[in-house]
């Protein structure tokens, strides 16, 4: 049993988009305040900090979940995925963004990184998924901006379970 | 906002946490997954000296699925039971009242036993558990205890659970052989809490019905020789005794509407 003390700052270390770090965390660091200004991997974004918004969506261990809903001492060990490890060596688009980026699947982009992730959690899976399930999956992340049919349809492009002309 | 400041406890052991549980009493509190816990803590509705990290001792994520029913541990994710294909076999209800708790992403961290433990009248899992008839099991440094649903589910946001015990595992049991069970909820939006909840076991004319969101804490009646005729009436009945309460989302006339309506659209479904 190990007791992290309120106030003193205890060595946290996970694997980030397959790089290890390492940082200092306080017991009741969330991990998206941990990603943000620990590591400096500032790609989450935060906006509700009680798991209603999907903003600070990231992988963990493969599945998709809140970062503002875990402390940081939780991610120990494990092995986590931002925007960040989307991005080519070349700055190139992966699939899903560039879709994105074909559909307008953006506006303000805020929430995007999170979406991005939920959809990228389904995307590991290898399946195709129907629309419903598209928008089962996104009910978790909200969009102030877009009214969410571009991002349906962006999703669709790449996850989707019909062929797109 | 951000949590105040606790101790943090990285537990190993059950007794690891029986016994901070034991000398901090109401003062500390269990997480697991964190899915009420946390948006709570971040939101400083609750402010415990002590919190208590139970993801990491090792036995408490397993899934029994026996003639009597399923079993989960304290740790074992939402998304994890509503996968378990024995599970599924065993209590089909359980993986349809499982799409309705939150989104993928709350549940691939939520905990069944968490979300009987935050005890939202509303919430689908305490809704199963009553209906089902099963039990929670609570350790403390005394030993272990078993609580049926009813005695264990005691109000808003409130249980039967002693400030020293922990909830190890929760029991759902099979329904009859050969009973037809159904589900529905009304909410705002898909994964959004349920305004009011219902679920039932149809076995002939013999019917158990499981009312959230109406009372304090999920309800669930047994109805002998039940029909098309008498239905409406015994619906009624139970919505005013049910009474419902008023809030943001709904008034209690609506709730009362809802077991009227919604109870008898599933019922004709289950019996069917």
């Amino acid at each position: 049993m190990k007791i992290l003390k309120d106030g003193s700052k205890t060595q946290v270390s996970f694997t980030l988009n397959g790089t290890e770090v390492d940082g200092y965390a306080e017991p009741r660091t969330l991990l998206s305040d941990f990603l943000r200004h620990e590591i400096g991997a500032s790609g989450t974004h935060v906006a509700c900090e009680h798991g209603v918004c999907g903003a600070c969506t990231v992988v963990v261990d493969g599945k998709a979940v809140r970062s503002c809903l875990m402390l940081a001492a939780q991610a120990e060990g494990k092995e986590i995925r931002t925007i960040e490890g989307l991005a080519a060596s070349d700055d190139s688009f992966n699939k899903l963004q560039d879709a994105f980026h074909k559909r307008f699947a953006l506006q303000c982009g805020f929430c995007t990184p999170g979406i991005l992730m939920t959809l990228s959690s389904l995307q590991d899976s290898g399946r195709r998924y129907t629309e419903p399930e598209i928008r089962e999956a996104l009910s978790g992340n909200i969009c102030r901006c877009t009214g969410y049919r571009e991002i349906v349809d962006a999703a669709l492009d790449v996850l989707g379970d019909r062929v797109v002309a | 906002m951000k949590p105040a400041p606790f101790d943090l406890c990285i537990a190993e052991t059950v007794e690891d946490v029986t016994g901070a549980l034991a000398s901090h009493g109401e003062t500390a509190r269990v997480i697991a997954g964190g899915q009420s816990l946390m948006a709570m803590l971040n939101m400083r509705l609750t402010e415990p000296d002590l919190l208590i990290d139970i993801s990491r001792i090792p036995g408490l994520d397993r899934i029994t699925v026996d003639q009597t029913g399923v079993t989960v541990g304290a740790t074992v994710r939402q998304a994890e039971l509503a996968a378990h294909a024995e599970a599924r076999e065993a209590v089909p209800l359980l993986a349809e009242a499982l799409s309705h708790v939150g989104h993928i992403q709350t549940r691939n961290r939520g905990t069944v036993c968490g979300s009987l433990a935050h005890a939202d009248p509303s919430a689908e899992l305490p809704l199963m558990l009553v209906l089902l008839g099963g039990s929670v099991t609570l350790a403390s440094a005394q030993g272990r205890r078993t609580v049926a649903a009813e005695d264990f589910l005691t109000g808003t946001l409130t249980t039967s659970r002693r400030p020293d015990e922990m909830i190890v595992s929760a029991h759902f049991p099979r329904p009859p052989a050969g009973a037809k069970t159904a589900f529905r909820e009304i909410a705002r939006r898909h994964g959004d809490f349920a305004i009011v909840s219902l679920a039932c076991i149809a076995q002939g004319r013999n019917l158990r019905l499981a009312v959230g969101g109406v009372a304090d804490a999920p309800v669930a009646v047994d109805l002998a020789d039940v029909s098309a005729e008498t239905l409406p009436a015994q619906l009624n009945a139970l919505a005013w005794r049910l009474r419902g309460y008023d809030d943001i989302h709904a008034t209690a006339r609506y709730r009362r509407e809802m077991i009227r309506r919604l109870g008898l659209d599933m019922i004709m479904e289950a019996m069917a």
